[in-house]
Parts: C-alpha cells; structure tokens; sequence
C-alpha cells in the first residue's frame, strides 16, 4: 500500500507541474485578449433566485434587466463600451448570494451589482458589496436596508419597501375599528410587513385580533385556517411571497373565508395571481409596484410594455419584472451621466439622478438611497370582468411618489 | 381554547396526513420489498399533479385525470423499473439511490422545459368546491374527499395484499426471493408491478393535491422530505408503519400549528428525531432491517 501511495503522490506531482505549465502557457496567449475586453466592457452582476419558489418573479427580473442593458447597447453603449449583464442563480440562499456576489466582484470584475429578490438575501449581498465597496442596487422589499445599521453609500434601494406598501395597501382597506387578522412568513419580509401594516393600523384605528407566523416556503396552510376563522377579523392580511402567497390564499378560499372576511395582501403578485386562477385570488387586494394595465393613464408605462412585447414576442411585463429594468436602467442612466464606472462619479451621479422608466418619476433620495416612487393599490379581478387573459387587476389607487410616503431620514438613524 | 377548534384541527390533521400517507405508502412499499430508496419519489408525485392536470384538461374533467394518471405515471414507473432500475438489483442501497437522485433532477428540468417554471392553476373539480358544516365549524368539501378516497385505496391496498393470491406473492417474495424463484415464480415481474405501483401511488399523491396547492416543478421536492420521515418513523418498509407514522404527522403538524405555528415544519423532524431515539427500526420497523 505504502508504495502505491508514494507512485500515486509521484505522478501527481509531475502532472500538477505539467498542467501548470500548459496553463501558464495558455494564460500567457489569452491574456492580451482578456484584459483588452475587461477594459472595453461594463459587466453588471445581478443575482437572482432562478430556481426555488420565488422563481417566476426572478425568471422576469432577468428578462427585463436584460432588455434594459439591450436598449442601451442599440444606442451604442456607454461612452462607445458594450453593457454585459452577468445573471447568476443565488437559489435563494443568503449563503449561496453571498458567494456568487463575490465570484462577481473578485472573478468576474463586475462594475456593479443589482438583483436579488428576497429581503433576507439582499442584506447578504449589500454585506459583501459594501465591505467590497461595490454599487449595489437593490430590487427587493426590505425595511432594513434603508436604516442606518445596513446602509453604506454604496447601498440603493429601487424597490418599494414595507413601509410604503403596507400603508398604501392599508389607507384602501382599512376603516377605524376594523378588526384585522395577521398570517405571515416567518422571515425578514413577513415580520417587515406586519410591522408595516400594524403601524398603519395604529394610524387608522384598526385593532389586531390575532398574528400567525407560518414557516417560510410551507406548502400547507390548511392548519392555520381554522384559527384565523375563530378569530372572527373582518381583514386578514397575508403577508407572504410567491408561492406561499399562491399556496395561502389558495387554501384561505378553500375553507370558505372570503365570505367572512376580506382578503388583503401586501404585495399582490402578478405571477402568482396567473398560477391559481381568476376565482381564488377575485376580490383580493395588495399593492404593487407596477402593473401593465398603467398604460392607459401613464405614458412611460406604454413606452416600457411596448419595448417589453417587442422583445419578447408580445408578452407583458410584470410586477417584479419592472424592478428588474428599473434597477438596471437607474444604474446605466447614471453610468451615462458620471461618463464611466468610477464609483465615486456613478454615486454622485445616482444620487442627482431625476428617472422616469416604468410608471412615472423616481429618485434616489439622498439620505438612505430610497427610490422615492409612486405605489400602486390593485385589486384582483372576477374572471368575467376580464377583458383578455392579462386583465388581471383594477387600479384602485395610484399614489404619486413623495418623500411622505417614506420615513423620515432622522427615523431612520441617518444624519440630517 | 375551545373544543371546536381542537376538533377542526384534528380534521386539518387527518386530511394533511392523507396525503402524506398515500406519498409514503408508495416509497415504502418500494423500499420493503424491492429494497430501492426511491429518491424521484417526489419528482414523479409532481409528474403526477402535471399527468392529472393535463389529462383532466384534455377530457374535461377533473375523474379522468384522478383515475388516468396514476395508471399512466405507474407504467411510466415501470419502464423505469424495466430500463433502469433492474440493472442495479443486488448492488449496494447506493446505487439505485443515486441512479433515481439523478432521474429526479432530469424530470424536474423536464417539466421546466416543457411546461415552465411558473405555477399553473389545478381547479377543484366543480362538485367538490365549498365547505361542509362540520357542527364545529366549515370544512373544505375537497380535504374530506381526499380523506375518504385515500381510506379507500387503504383498504383495496390491504385486502390484495393479504387475501390474495397475488398478494401473497408479492409477501413472500419481500421475504425470500430466492425460494420463490425455486418454486417458479417469475420474480421480476413481481418487483416490475412493485416498482409500477409504488410510482402510481406517488402520482396519485399529486393528482390528490394538485387542487390544494400551486402545481409547479419543485412542488416535490418538500414532499420527498416529508414521505422519507413518515418512513422513517413508522420503520422502513412497513405499511401498516406508513399510515400511522403518516397520520401521526399530520395531526402532530396540525396541533403544533394550532399553539406555536412557526414551529409547524419542524416539528415533524422533532417526532422522527424522538422516535428514532426510542426505537432506531422506527414504530413498526424490523430489527436489523434498516
């Protein structure tokens, strides 16, 4: 044995110096062609949770980061170089986001990052690009983010966040002395949302009877209903995503509670919405941050479906995927404005920036780098007031993005 | 807190428990008598609810699906069995473990590619929409149909297993392969309609829950997790095991849920952890066997 191990270790060795070698050799011949391309490119990181329960909203993110970085290439790039987006798989792990962003940054040599799509993975991500000093534009709702414990001046925030939402959602459904119901994933956005949504009930004059915090990512919610049935609310707001908003509702309507109470979610989710059917999510309503039915009453909304369909055969954006073009279009627009991919210049340049890509005004306002920005309240249609299989929502309100929807900069443990 | 509500709970219990028995039972029959983990297990329930789905569309309704599918999905089990499997009788447990590991994936990336990675609606059948007044309170009219079908394929599954010829075949054949095949019993056909009917149990599963959640290419996943504790707690192979060890889960899921929700997932993992402590074979497990 002792001899065969010493053979084993000896070729080894003589192959591991050959390979080195050859590949010293290799890298010798690629390497004027590799740095040439790594000065001449703009590379965007943008990790996304393609497979796992938030899938769907991912898979649109992708697409509409894509076309963002693709109408800007027609035009002839940024100062004459080529946009590249680099999607990377981050399955939804704060883990797996973590290192797929610094392969980004330490391998890949990205300028920027954008992406992510659950609020506990994008605090993973904003770790690694502020310690790395890397932009990082975030698309997914958080809270957090825009307090001063994980800000940097690196971190921005495109998405709507909890706050926003949940009051918006609650101005709509809530009256004084309602009683309300909570059922919420047990994670960073699930708690973020109910203390969205009590805190606009403290406003309002809404009582809570009851919060059940349910398992993330759990297929079964038929335990919880009778409970929440006992509890006699007359709102119960669900405050999960993706598949488990599809999954709740799904079973809320099976036991028979949209005839005792009204069903009201934070984010009301386009894909979710086509997965289970006209009739469980009718009446249902939650806000959003785009919807494409806009295009009737807002000008850019058109210009984005149309640039949208055009790319992609005729199908629609959606919700999430509107974050993904609107993330990525800020960035490009301010790359455009700072003349390159100086950090310093492009922050400076993101932070003055005035941009209207999807439904309207949006700016980065300067003390946490929140996207000031409008909120939509939508409510899900009965099948037969649908006008075409894309009809999903009515509009029913369309608030326009002021400071006053956010918290205040001082609230938020920033300097003012 | 009242009765009624504990009652109601214990009916959530026994209908999520249905299900997770009718998963089960296909993995542990597969496990006892062909001694093949089985890890696409949860990839073929998910190919059941896809069967059922596009069969129920294709007729035009929801009975034909129910019934065709796990027909379908089973024979497609034992081509399975037939071209793959069968190799790797008489190896170590490792091999068809990994063999079917990879099959999973290669299904799951299947269904993406052919029908996407969204979810896609499974209706209720139109007859079993709405709720029934228990007394205590509203139960969903399609969770107690799920309950009594499954009591019913229980029973068809008992009664041919134990008082049937064939039944007793395949007994035999879980004990002593060898003899049977002295006493000229072809073998292999035995573990091909096995290998067939365990599949079909696992699509049955799908079909069953395709209209209580979202139908998606990953929707299997969790539920392989969930029949492999069922397994493990009612002992590797045991049927009668299964269907305690499924119904225990269910209520125990269901009561947890009641008093501490967000301990709802957990608390299945919890039960196996403490039965395994107690008795390693699980509650109705040989010694030895696993």
């Amino acid at each position: 044995m002792a001899r065969r191990d010493t053979k084993l270790r000896r070729t080894g060795v003589s192959r591991r110096t050959a390979l080195m070698g050859m590949s010293a050799g290799l890298a010798s011949l690629a390497m004027p062609r590799l740095g040439r391309a790594a000065d001449d490119t703009i590379r965007i990181g943008f990790p996304t949770p393609l497979t796992g329960p938030f899938a769907a909203e991912a898979r649109d993110q992708v697409k509409c980061a894509e076309l963002a970085v693709k109408l800007v290439n027609d035009k002839g790039g940024i100062g004459g170089r080529k946009v590249e987006l680099l999607v990377r798989d981050d399955k939804l792990n704060a883990g797996e986001a973590a290192t797929r962003t610094l392969e980004l940054i330490e391998k890949d040599k990205v300028h920027a990052i954008v992406g992510a799509l659950s609020s506990a993975v994008q605090l993973a991500v904003n770790e690694v690009t502020r310690a790395r000093g890397v932009i990082y534009v975030s698309i997914s709702q958080s809270d957090t983010i825009n307090e001063v414990k994980d800000f940097s001046k690196y971190t921005f925030h495109e998405a709507l966040n909890p706050h926003m939402t949940t009051a918006a959602v609650a101005r709509q459904t809530l009256k004084k002395g309602m009683k309300v119901a909570h059922l919420v994933a047990d994670y960073a956005y699930g708690h973020e949302m109910l203390r969205g949504f009590k805190r606009a009930q403290a406003t309002i004059g809404a009582e809570s009877v009851g919060e059940i915090l349910h398992p993330f990512g759990a297929p079964d919610y038929s335990t919880f209903m009778p409970r929440l049935m006992s509890l006699r609310p007359d709102v119960l707001c669900i405050s999960n995503f993706g598949r488990d908003q599809a999954n709740a509702i799904k079973q809320a309507v099976d036991f028979g509670i949209k005839q005792q109470m009204k069903i009201v979610v934070p984010v009301i989710l386009h894909n979710q919405r086509l997965a289970v059917g006209p009739d469980v999510f009718e009446g249902v309503v939650g806000g959003a941050n785009y919807y494409w039915g806009l295009e009737t009453q807002n000008k850019t909304a058109a210009e984005f479906n149309a640039a949208f369909r055009a790319a992609n055969g005729g199908a629609i954006p959606t919700d999430y995927g509107a974050y993904g073009y609107s993330g990525v279009g800020s960035l490009l627009q301010a790359m455009q404005a700072a003349g390159g991919t100086d950090t310093d210049k492009v922050i400076a340049a993101l932070e003055a920036l005035k941009y209207d890509l999807t439904k309207g005004p949006q700016q980065y306002r300067k003390c946490d780098h929140q996207s000031v920005q409008s909120v939509l309240v939508l409510e899900s249609k009965k099948k037969s007031a649908m006008a075409n299989d894309n009809d999903l929502f009515t509009i029913v309100a369309s608030d326009a993005g002021t400071e006053d929807l956010l918290r205040s900069c001082s609230e938020l443990g920033h300097a003012t | 807190m009242d009765l009624s509500l504990i009652i109601m709970q214990l009916f959530s219990g026994i209908a999520l428990g249905a299900v997770l028995v009718i998963t089960a039972l296909g993995l542990t029959i597969v496990f006892g008598m062909l001694g093949v983990v089985n890890f696409a297990h949860g990839a073929l329930f998910m190919i059941g609810a896809y069967a059922g789905l596009y069969l129920a569309s294709l007729t035009g309704s929801f009975w034909w699906g129910l019934l065709l599918a796990p027909l379908l999905v089973g024979a497609f089990g034992m081509l399975i069995e037939f071209v793959l499997v069968r190799r790797l009788y008489g190896r170590s447990i490792d091999d068809p473990l990994l063999l079917t590991f990879g099959l999973s994936y290669i299904l799951v990336e299947g269904v993406r590619i052919v029908f996407g990675s969204d979810g896609i609606p499974f209706p209720t059948p139109s007859q079993l929409i709405g709720v029934v007044d228990l007394g205590v309170g509203f139960f969903p009219k399609y969770r107690l149909f799920v309950i009594a079908l499954v009591a019913v394929v229980l029973v068809a599954l008992w009664l041919t297993l134990e008082k049937t010829r064939v039944g007793l075949i395949v007994r035999a054949g879980a004990r002593d392969p060898q003899i049977m095949r002295v006493l000229g019993v072809d073998i292999g056909k035995v573990w091909l309609a096995i290998f067939g009917l365990g599949v079909g149990l696992a699509a049955l599963g799908g079909v069953l829950a395709g209209p209580m959640r979202s139908v998606n290419p990953e929707m299997g996943t969790l539920v392989l997790a969930e029949a492999f504790v069922v397994t493990v707690i009612g002992g590797l192979g045991s049927i009668v095991g299964a269907v305690i060890a499924g119904l225990m889960v269910g209520i125990c899921i269901s009561m947890v849920a009641l008093f501490a929700p967000e301990m709802a997932t957990i608390v299945m993992f919890a039960l196996m952890a403490a039965v395994l402590l107690v008795r390693p074979q699980g509650l109705f497990g040989l010694k030895g066997r696993a």
